[in-house]
């Protein structure tokens, strides 16, 4: 045994034999692999745009556009360069994203607290509504809102007049666009004279309560604040706002804010798919939340209500918020399919028509996909951020 | 040792001298209880008067946890009647809310709330429940904190500490909103060996105290210096009731002899 | 005095009881409970008329539809199209026969103790991808070649499915095993590489394989517009698929790892023998719930002009010989989906349960 040992250590190592030496070799040839690839992909790139008279580089941007769009929140005519559409797509893309997680969220909590209602009526139909609209392709939902739903509401001629000042035809959604006049300075600063009266009181309660243990009604307080507070100044304003209102000139509405179809469907369709997972997730947050902590925090006497908003709530956070902005993330993502009806979103437009118009594919695809991994990357930073901070007060 | 060390209210000697004089606090008349089909407590019946300590033992799945949960109505009896310090627990909430107001808890384990600091979890219930100003709920909880002897550690978070030191923080929490009677359900089972004394410590100290105390537990030590009253549970029924020595050396039941040389094998 | 040493007192919870429980508990509850059912009961009977009472089941044409509900003659006439496409009629019981085979692969993966369900579904992972190269495109055998442009409906969408998540499982495993790899660069190259297809959305990959695959490749090689796909779809999800099993590999005790060591094996047969096959079975869960996410994320491939079974749906709703049949098209993909979706997600809910039973000591 021994005789072998010392043989082991006068031999040495033969370099194959040793760890380091192999996992050297091993990454040495992983880098000289993707290289060799990344080389062949160029070289081949580069012929086949050759033999095709395709031109490279980003000058293409500068270059006039030619096309409209539908609908752009930058300035955007077709005289316009693509590098703008671009801008008019991503533009596009963050709107629908952000309405739809508003509302995704807002249905998603909603929803996923009904899931756990004793009401057993309200019980199983949010369960209905979860296990439905969860195993249906979100294409064929965006398709049948838009299809199916919007397209056959009436012409512009027979529009369903919602109060005569709003519209809906299957051209879009008309709302009249408020037009701030003389005095609405005043309304505004009403408005945030509201919200720092809020804030302020909301101290105060708080402190009161931590000196003296007496609560509040905060939010029955808070909600007659923001409402009286402008009101009043509304009216001691006079009447500051006046509005444009959508009216029928020629085969359709002028003026007002157009809400597109493209945009509804996609945007309904986003919000009601997401909010199914997003309610599964807040059901299951809200499950997690251990029984011995519930039991505890009613062994000391606690209500049901204070154990819920002290107890559950803030832990079943912690649980909820890490896969909620995945579904944020798969939300923003889920958005390109604004593609398939039409809606000027960032694939649509600048992968869609700029690419076909100039046919620099490797350009585009790749401005394309690294503003969707800056979203992605951005996302995750910043759940990593909150991650840590949760972490530092556990450990 | 356990005289020096009483604490808050020193009105009542410890090792239940004078027991006779002090009105009866909790009354269990005819206790059944059913989870579905399966009778997990039959016919209990048990009256503990102020100040006393009663440790309660017997095989698992005997029930002892689920009795001592009844008291605080963390489960449901189905028949019979709980009354505590004269409150009776029915489906009324608030009645049940000002039981819980007066019967402190701890638990196997221990279940403090990881997002709160050892201070918070102490405040909690006496800033929300209690309408407690919160210097003067910190002040106490810092009290309770120093006499389980962890004041040093009142602003880190439950995951930082020892099962043993979460077990007294667990102890001081339930403390902290001044409970008439604690109840103990296997506050030591959780625990690793070591720690296991040092919450036993608290316990023998509170005990000399004065505080009412209904244990669940194995610690057969704890059991023959505090008891008064050991009260031996089998299969859903009070089998044996007795003073600890009594018990521990003359065990009437046949079953009670059999846990008896089964847990002092070791 | 009863006898309460048998049986509980009978809580008598009768209908009238158990509303009140249940739906009539607070005063919120009332309002919700009758909003609510008035909600209902208005719906539920129109939909019902639409869907069979008014609808129209038999005919030939677009005049056999009275309009007043469901054309459901549009499905039954138009059916061949949506499952198989443009594959030609006396050669679709090759298509026939992979679905009898994909279904006595898997369906008995439901069923508990089913002689040979293991042999069964390695026949599923090993044995169809073989059946269905030789079966469907033809060639071999004397069997008259199909294109792959004829290919179409539910068959493709089934294709796209299974092959995506079939061929992206070893890759998947590899960039597993790479992200968790100690050696630098490796990991480096495995995160970047996950990362990045995650991060993108699958349109953007469709786009990617279908517009900038043929400039990768040399001159003169080049892949059919399905090949295309499958390969995007492949590579997206293989990034997926490695997230999956990492978490397996994360949930195998050191432990685990350390006794593979002690016992003398080597990387490959540590992973190989011990850690992946434990892996594997943990993350069988998370591997069917990718594959339904997978399967409703092939319709994307219409947008690149192939025809799974929403696309040919989509394409014959707008034969203007049959008016307003949208609603019904869409009714009958989602119902295709739906079926399979949800019959898979409560499969893997049930194997997920049992797992965790099995894990906890």
């Amino acid at each position: 045994m021994k005789k072998q040992a010392i043989n082991a250590r006068t031999y040495g190592v033969k370099p194959w034999y040793d760890p380091r030496v192999r996992s050297l070799v091993y990454q040495t040839l992983a880098i000289a692999l993707v290289f060799w690839g990344g080389w062949v992909l160029v070289e081949n790139t580069l012929s086949n745009m050759a033999s095709r008279g395709i031109s490279t580089g980003f000058g293409f941007l500068d270059e006039t556009a030619g096309f409209g769009i539908i609908m752009h929140l930058v300035p955007y005519d077709a005289t316009m360069s693509y590098g703008r559409t671009f801008w008019v797509g991503l533009a596009n893309t963050l709107l629908v994203s952000c309405m739809g997680v508003i509302a995704a969220t807002v249905l998603g909590f909603i929803i996923g607290v009904a899931r756990l209602s004793s009401n057993w009526l309200i019980a199983k139909l949010a369960l209905v509504y979860i296990e439905v609209i969860r195993n249906i392709p979100l294409l064929l939902q965006i398709f049948f809102w838009y299809f199916a739903v919007l397209s056959n509401l009436p012409s512009p001629r027979q529009s369903a007049d919602l109060g005569s000042a709003l519209f809906i035809n299957n051209r879009g959604l008309y709302l009249p666009q408020p037009v701030p006049q003389e005095g609405f300075g005043l309304f505004i600063a009403g408005v945030v004279l509201a919200v720092f009266a809020v804030v302020w009181v909301a101290k105060w309660a708080r402190k009161r309560q931590l000196a003296t243990g007496e609560r509040f009604p905060m939010v029955k307080v808070a909600l007659a604040i923001l409402v009286t507070v402008p009101f009043v100044a509304y009216v001691i304003a006079g009447d500051p706002l006046g509005w444009d209102v959508p009216a029928l000139k020629g085969f359709n509405f002028k003026g007002g804010i157009t809400v597109i179809p493209e945009l509804a469907a996609l945007w309904i369709a986003l919000s009601l798919y997401t909010a199914s997972f997003i309610a599964e997730i807040v059901r299951s947050g809200i499950l997690s939340v251990s029984k011995g902590q519930t039991e505890a925090a009613n062994a000391l006497g606690l209500p049901n209500r204070l154990t819920l908003r002290l107890v559950v709530i803030p832990q079943s956070l912690r649980v909820i918020i890490p896969p909620l902005t995945s579904q944020y993330l798969n939300l923003v993502k889920n958005s390109s399919l604004a593609t398939a009806i039409g809606y000027p979103d960032l694939v649509a437009v600048f992968m869609g028509t700029t690419l076909n118009q100039t046919g620099q594919a490797v350009e585009v695809v790749a401005m394309t996909m690294a503003v969707y991994l800056t979203i992605s990357l951005l996302i995750s930073l910043l759940m990593n951020l909150y991650n840590r901070a949760v972490a530092i007060k556990e450990r | 040792m356990l005289n020096e060390a009483s604490g808050i209210d020193a009105q009542s000697s410890p090792g239940g001298q004078q027991p006779a004089v002090k009105p009866d606090i909790i009354r269990i008349e005819g206790v059944h209880k059913w989870y579905g089909g399966f009778h997990v407590l039959k016919n209990l019946n048990l009256t503990v008067r102020q100040g006393e300590k009663i440790v309660i033992c017997g095989p698992s799945g005997s029930g002892k946890s689920t009795f001592i949960r009844c008291i605080n109505r963390l489960e449901e009896h189905q028949h019979g009647s709980i009354i505590v310090d004269d409150i009776e627990l029915t489906d009324d909430v608030r009645q049940i809310d000002s039981v819980r107001r007066d019967v402190g808890m701890v638990f196997q384990h221990f279940n403090l709330f990881p997002h709160l600091t050892v201070l918070e979890n102490c405040c909690l219930a006496p800033v929300w429940v209690k309408k407690i100003p919160r210097k003067e709920a910190e002040s106490t909880a810092m009290e309770y904190l120093e006499r389980v002897r962890i004041p040093d550690q009142a602003n880190k978070y439950p995951g930082q500490l020892s099962g043993g030191q979460q077990q007294r923080v667990a102890i001081a929490r339930a403390l902290c909103m001044k409970p008439k009677i604690m109840l103990f359900d296997e506050p030591t089972s959780a625990l690793d060996p070591e720690m296991i004394a040092e919450v036993l410590d608290v316990m023998i100290e509170l005990a000399g105290s004065g505080m009412t105390m209904l244990c669940v537990t194995h610690e057969m030590g704890f059991a023959k210096t505090v008891a008064d009253r050991v009260i031996f549970m089998d299969a859903g029924e009070i089998v044996e009731q007795a003073p600890p020595q009594e018990f521990f050396s003359n065990p009437k039941e046949p079953r009670a002899q059999k846990f008896l040389q089964q847990i002092l094998q070791h | 005095m009863t006898d309460l040493s048998v049986m509980p007192p009978k809580k008598a919870i009768g209908p009238i009881q158990w509303m009140k429980r249940n739906l009539f508990s607070t005063w919120y509850n009332v309002v919700l409970t009758l909003v609510v059912a008035y909600l209902i009961v208005t719906s539920v009977g129109p939909l019902i008329s639409w869907f069979f009472v008014d609808a129209n089941f038999m005919g030939s044409d677009p005049k056999d539809c009275s309009g007043a509900g469901a054309c459901w003659v549009f499905i039954s006439q138009r059916l061949d199209f949506f499952i198989y496409g443009f594959y030609p009629g006396e050669q679709q019981w090759r298509v026939d026969l992979m679905f009898l085979l994909l279904a006595v692969a898997f369906v008995p993966q439901f069923i508990e103790r089913f002689p040979g369900r293991k042999w069964l579904g390695l026949f599923g992972v090993v044995g169809l991808p073989v059946a269905g190269y030789i079966l469907i495109p033809g060639g071999p055998f004397g069997l008259s070649e199909v294109e792959s442009t004829k290919w179409g409906g539910l068959m493709l969408t089934l294709i796209l499915a299974y092959i995506g998540i079939i061929a992206s499982l070893p890759i998947g495993i590899l960039l597993a095993l790479g992200r968790r790899s100690e050696m630098p660069i490796i990991r480096g190259l495995c995160v970047v590489f996950i990362e990045v297809w995650r991060a993108v959305p699958l349109i953007t990959v469709l786009f990617m394989a279908s517009v900038m695959l043929p400039l990768f490749l040399p001159e003169g090689l080049n892949f059919e517009k399905l090949a295309r796909a499958l390969i995007g779809i492949t590579l997206w999800q293989s990034a997926y698929m490695a997230e999956v099993i990492r978490g397996g590999l994360q949930a195998i005790p050191r432990g685990q790892y350390e006794a593979a060591s002690a016992l003398g094996l080597g990387y490959w047969r540590k992973m190989g023998l011990v850690v992946l096959p434990q892996a594997l079975k943990l993350v069988i869960p998370g591997i069917v719930n990718t594959f339904i996410s997978l399967f409703k994320d092939t319709t994307l491939v219409l947008i690149i002009g192939l025809l799974d079974i929403l696309g040919t749906v989509q394409s014959t709703v707008t034969d203007p010989s049959w008016q307003n049949v949208a609603v019904e098209g869409y009714v009958f993909v989602a119902f295709c989906f739906w079926v399979f979706c949800f019959g898979i997600s409560r499969y893997s809910q049930s194997l997920e349960r049992k797992l965790d039973t099995g894990h906890k000591s």
